[in-house]
C-alpha cells in the first residue's frame, strides 16, 4: 500500500507529464497547419511535372532510346530504399510504421537474392533500420537543422541520388514516405522512383504534335532529374504533415490517459486518506473506552 | 485582345493563375511571346525575366531561374525552380547581395557549404544579366 505522501508525489507528477503533453499536442497542431498548407500547394507542380513528362514520354515513344532515368538500366540488381522518417521520436507508430514497410521490402528483396541499399533521411528511420540493416545502410541525410524544408532541401537530396545513379551504384529506387491523408490517418507508402512509374492512362499519348525547343532528349535530360528533386521534395512535404498529424493524435491520447490516471490516484489518495482518519478515530475512540 | 489560361508554378506554391492576354517567355534558344491559341510547344527556360500581360493595364514581371514551359491547347504552363517577383529587387541590393556571396564562398569552410554559396552567387549573378543592370 502506497503512503499518502507516495500518492501525491505520484499525482503531481502525472499531472507535469499531462502538462508537457498538452503543450505538444498544441505545438504540433500549429505546425501542422504550416506543414499542410505547404504539402498541398506542393501538389501543382508535381501533378504538372507529371503531366508534362507522360506526354514526353509518350512522344518519344518504345522505339527510340530513352534516358535511363526514365526507362531504368534494364537490371534489377541493386536497389536503393530511400526512408524518409522524422527526426523526432513521439509521434506515435509514425516512425515505425515506415520503417516497417521499408523492412519488409529489404527482406523480400534479399530474399530474392538482389543487392540492397539504404538511404535514411531523417534520424528515427536510421535508428530503427540500423539494428537489422547495418551494412546495407550507405547514408543518413540530417534534415534536423532545416527550419522549413524548400526546394533547396530536396534539389540536394535529388542531384545526390541521380550522381548515384549515374555512378552505377543502383539500379532501381523506392521511396518510402508517409501520405498524409487525414490528421487521424496516414499512409505508409512505397513510391518507385527510378525507372519512372508514370500513370500510363489516356494522358500518355500526345494530344497534339508538339514543338520542342531544344530537342526532346535534352529537354528530358533536364526535366527527369528536377523530377526527382520534386519527388523527394512532395515526400518530405508530405511526410512533415504526416509527423506532426501523428504526433498530435498520440498526444491528445497521452494526455487523455493522464487525465484518467490523475482521476483514478486522487480517487484512490481521497481513499486512503479517509481510511486513515477512520482508523485513527477508532484508535481514540477505543482508547478513551477503554479507561 | 483574347486571352487564355497562365499559370506560374514552383515547387513550393502556385504562385500565378489566370488568364492573361501575352506572356514573354525566356526560352533557351530565345525570348518568345505566348498568345492566344500559340502552337503546342515545349521549352527549357534560361534564367530571365517572364512577363505577363495580364491585360494592357497591368503587367507582372517575375525573375525565374531554371524552368520549363509547356504550351498546349489547354494553355501555358511554366514550371520555374525559383521565381521571384522583380518589384523586390533594385540594383544597389543586388550588388550588394553579389558581394555578400562572393564573401560567403571565400569563407565557406565545407564543400557543402562552398557549394551553396557558389549557387547563390550564380544565381545573383543571372538576376544582374537579365534585369541588365
Amino acid at each position: 500500500m502506497p503512503s499518502l505522501k507516495d500518492l501525491r508525489n505520484r499525482i503531481a507528477s502525472v499531472k507535469a507529464t499531462q502538462k508537457i503533453t498538452k503543450a505538444m499536442q498544441m505545438v504540433a497542431a500549429a505546425k501542422l497547419r504550416r506543414a499542410q498548407t505547404a504539402a498541398e500547394s506542393a501538389r501543382p507542380y508535381a501533378e504538372r511535372m507529371e503531366q508534362v513528362l507522360a506526354s514526353l514520354a509518350g512522344s518519344i515513344g518504345p522505339g527510340a532510346q530513352a534516358p535511363a532515368l526514365l526507362a531504368g538500366t534494364g537490371r534489377e540488381e541493386v536497389h536503393l530504399l530511400i526512408v524518409c522518417t522524422a527526426e523526432r521520436g513521439l509521434c506515435g507508430g509514425f516512425n515505425a510504421s515506415i520503417a516497417r514497410l521499408a523492412r519488409e521490402s529489404a527482406t523480400s528483396l534479399m530474399a530474392q537474392g538482389k543487392t540492397v541499399k539504404i538511404l535514411c533521411i531523417g534520424k528515427k528511420g536510421a535508428d530503427l533500420l540500423r539494428r537489422q540493416f547495418e551494412r546495407q545502410i550507405v547514408e543518413v541525410v540530417d534534415l534536423r537543422g532545416v527550419r522549413t524544408l524548400g526546394f533547396e532541401n530536396a534539389d540536394a537530396i535529388g542531384r545526390k541520388l541521380v550522381a548515384l545513379f549515374q555512378a552505377g551504384e543502383f539500379d532501381v529506387c523506392t521511396l518510402f514516405f508517409s501520405r498524409f491523408k487525414t490528421v487521424i490517418s496516414q499512409i505508409p507508402t512505397a513510391q518507385k522512383l527510378i525507372p519512372l512509374a508514370l500513370a500510363s492512362d489516356e494522358k500518355a499519348a500526345p494530344q497534339a504534335v508538339y514543338e520542342y525547343e531544344p530537342d526532346e532528349e535534352q529537354i528530358l535530360a533536364t526535366l527527369l532529374p528536377r523530377n526527382i528533386s520534386v519527388q523527394v521534395l512532395r515526400a518530405l512535404l508530405e511526410n512533415a504533415a504526416s509527423e506532426q498529424g501523428a504526433r498530435m493524435s498520440a498526444m491528445d491520447s497521452a494526455s487523455r490517459n493522464a487525465g484518467e490516471m490523475i482521476k483514478k490516484q486522487t480517487m484512490k489518495y481521497n481513499r486512503s486518506r479517509q481510511a486513515m482518519i477512520t482508523k485513527e478515530l477508532i484508535e481514540i475512540i477505543s482508547g478513551a473506552e477503554a479507561l | 485582345m483574347a486571352t487564355f489560361h497562365f499559370e506560374l508554378v514552383s515547387p513550393e506554391k502556385l504562385i500565378f493563375s489566370g488568364d492573361v492576354d501575352a506572356v514573354v517567355v525566356p526560352g533557351a534558344e530565345g525570348e518568345f511571346t505566348v498568345l492566344k491559341d500559340h502552337a503546342p510547344l515545349m521549352s527549357t527556360l534560361k534564367p530571365g525575366v517572364v512577363e505577363i500581360d495580364e491585360t494592357a493595364a497591368r503587367k507582372l514581371r517575375f525573375f525565374v531561374r531554371g524552368g520549363f514551359a509547356d504550351v498546349a491547347s489547354a494553355g501555358l504552363t511554366i514550371l520555374a525552380e525559383h521565381s521571384i517577383p522583380l518589384e523586390e529587387f533594385d540594383a544597389a541590393k543586388i550588388a550588394a547581395d553579389i558581394k555578400d556571396a562572393e564573401e560567403d564562398v571565400a569563407d565557406a569552410t565545407t564543400d557543402e557549404a562552398r557549394r551553396l554559396a557558389a549557387e547563390k552567387r550564380d544565381q545573383l549573378q543571372e538576376l544582374k544579366a537579365a534585369l541588365k543592370i
